[in-house]
């Protein structure tokens, strides 16, 4: 998994110099960064750091103010919008929030199939029913649950959910925003679970924000330090764990006191 | 995962129905009044066509002959006006034409209105500036007067009433929906169908329009009383329909000259607007208290858990 032990990594998305401004605040300044081909790249700092703004600023749901979002080589930014839209097929995102992310209305299967309505060319409708079959197999939720209405689905089954609907595309880059967060503790050690033996098998490259510093120990390849839009940190997992050199990361490891012992039991549990 | 019990109930759509009708059928009020606006409708559609000769058949040796009398058949039960023309087989005809005008205002109004509220709401800039001044300049003229003058240069047709009545009430539906989508469109949701690829028409169509839908029927169903309170005034204001088209206003709106002489043939079309204006507001009512999760809570559905569920 470490990124150091490839000889040629191709960046999968290279960020230069991005910045965001709501009115007066500036939520992203000149971010720089890179992810690599089967990376995971963790995006740490505290509440309203600006995790989410870029995660929502990569994807184009917020315009970003200035800079360069280049994925595969090709900038984001200078995309039309149906260019930008088509392009989502690559680039998907899992949102905080699985109570507040599904359409009420819409059952599990028409949830997990809606992807394909859009990008038409992913899989013709005949083959809906086996590959929703799949997916649902896939994130661990029983077939019954495709007649559901969210509603009925625990906040976990919700996240798996949107985690098989961002899958159906079987996009290429994954961006996650901190997806147990709004989970009960006792049901995120599963979906984390979930979520990385998926991307052992499809071998995805994930953007994954977080602010639970055990868990981006465990699991993360690279690590950014975000604090008011800026990055004040970045490097590999084990040097910044070892050897903080910023601050703001020291405060922000200091200030994460069930560190030590929680690595240990997440250990065991993986 | 905690092992959950899972019965294999029909998808939420068919039991939202049921439930709905289970909780109608708990309430009288809104029973009756649902019993009532049926009929009156059946009546209309099957009633109309055979009773069209009959409404117009003038018998000057009837001239207001007094109802409540089975002498002359059933069609004279509720009197004759003034060309002795049955009252009973009138109002049926007329209520075919009230119920037209109504609903395909309603409808057509409730359509357009929605879809312009929707696009305004969630588009915004330009578009929603020019279509909420529209809508203010409409608002501020009012909506009798605007028809008042708009029949009175066209020619009063089932159609021109129809377009003019569909023209004043449009706001109300663009003001509900465009309210609705402001609030939806905000929520994570539809971020995730914009991160899936999904362009603005599908958002609007597939994620927006079902949850507007269910405030608009609801707004309709009131709307469905108040063009035919409006309808019935342009009527009787002599700008609503002409002879043959014959509707409820119109009806009242000539027994009004005989009202001392013959009250039926007044009162009788007044009583019909009135049952079923009431009806179709008590109606309404129900559907808004029942269709809000809160006040849905209090009586004891789950039919809408999922909003009274969310944060
Ligand atoms: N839509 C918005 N409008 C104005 N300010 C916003 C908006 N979204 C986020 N912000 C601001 O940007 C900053 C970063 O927020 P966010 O990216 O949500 O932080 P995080 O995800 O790290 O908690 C915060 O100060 C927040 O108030
Ligand atoms: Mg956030």
């Amino acid at each position: 998994m470490a990124a150091d032990t490839k000889v040629a990594v191709t960046s999968v998305l290279k960020v230069e110099k991005l910045t965001k401004h709501f009115g007066q605040v500036t939520a992203l300044n000149a971010i720089d960064f890179e992810v690599a081909e089967g990376e995971i790249l963790a995006v740490v700092g505290e509440s309203g750091s600006g995790k989410s703004t870029l995660a929502r600023t990569i994807l184009r749901l917020l315009d970003a103010s200035s800079g360069r979002i280049l994925y595969r080589g090709k900038d984001l930014l200078g995309l039309t919008a149906a260019e930008m839209r088509a392009t989502r097929r690559h680039i998907q995102m899992i949102f905080q929030d699985p109570y507040a992310s599904l359409h009420p209305r819409r059952t599990v299967f028409e949830l997990v199939s809606e992807p394909w309505r859009v990008h038409s060319s992913v899989a013709p409708r005949r083959e809906w029913p086996q590959r929703v079959a799949a997916l649902l197999e896939q994130v661990g939720l029983p077939q019954a649950y495709a007649s559901l209405y969210p509603a009925r689905l625990s906040g976990g089954e919700r996240q798996r959910v949107a985690i098989a609907r961002a899958l159906a595309l079987r996009p290429d880059l994954l961006i996650l925003d901190e997806p147990v967060s709004a989970l009960d503790v006792s049901i995120q050690a599963q979906v984390i679970k979930l979520l990385m033996t998926l991307q052992q098998e499809i071998g995805f490259t994930s953007i994954f924000i977080s602010h639970d510093l055990a868990l981006v120990r465990l699991i993360a390849d690279k690590v950014i330090v975000m604090n008011r839009g800026r990055i004040v940190e970045q490097g590999p997992t084990q040097a910044i764990f070892a050897n903080p050199r910023d601050d703001y990361t020291r405060l922000l490891l200091a200030s994460s006191p069930e560190l030590v012992g929680e690595t240990a039991t997440k250990e065991q549990e993986a | 995962m905690a092992a959950r019990t899972l019965s294999l109930t029909p998808p939420r759509r068919r039991l939202a129905a049921d439930s709905r009708l289970a909780l109608l059928l708990r309430s009288p009020v809104a029973l009756l009044s649902a019993l009532v606006l049926i009929f009156l409708l059946l009546v209309a559609i099957i009633g109309a066509p055979l009773l069209q000769d009959l409404a117009n058949t003038q018998n000057l040796r009837l001239r207001f002959f007094r109802p409540f009398s089975l002498e002359r058949g059933w069609a004279y039960v509720l009197g004759a006006d003034a060309l002795g023309r049955p009252m009973l087989a009138q109002l049926i005809v007329g209520a075919r034409t009230s119920f037209l005008v109504a609903g395909a205002t309603v409808a057509l109004a409730a359509t357009i209105g929605t879809t312009l509220g929707m696009v305004s709401g969630y588009i915004g800039g330009v578009v929603d500036a020019a279509l909420m001044r529209i809508s203010d300049i409409i608002v501020t003229v009012p909506s009798l007067l605007l028809a008042l003058s708009v029949l009175f240069v066209l020619e009063p047709s089932i159609l021109n009433l129809i377009l003019v009545l569909a023209v004043a009430r449009l706001p109300i539906y663009l003001r509900v929906s465009r309210a609705q989508t402001l609030e939806i469109r905000e929520r994570v949701f539809v971020e995730a169908s914009r991160a899936l690829g999904k362009g603005t028409s599908s958002i609007l169509w597939r994620d927006i329009r079902p949850l507007v839908v269910p405030t608009v029927m609801t707004v309709a169903m009131l709307e469905i009383a108040s063009v035919m309170l409006a309808a019935a005034g342009l009527s009787f204001l002599g700008v609503g329909l002409q002879r043959p088209d014959v509707d409820w206003g119109t009806i009242v709106s000539e027994g009004r000259e005989y009202l001392t002489r013959a009250w039926w043939a007044t009162v009788f079309p007044g009583l019909a607007i009135l049952v079923t204006a009431l009806a179709a507001n008590l109606l309404s009512n129900w559907m808004r208290a029942s269709g809000d999760p809160l006040q849905a809570a209090a009586m004891g559905v789950t039919a809408s858990r999922e909003e009274a569920a969310r944060p």
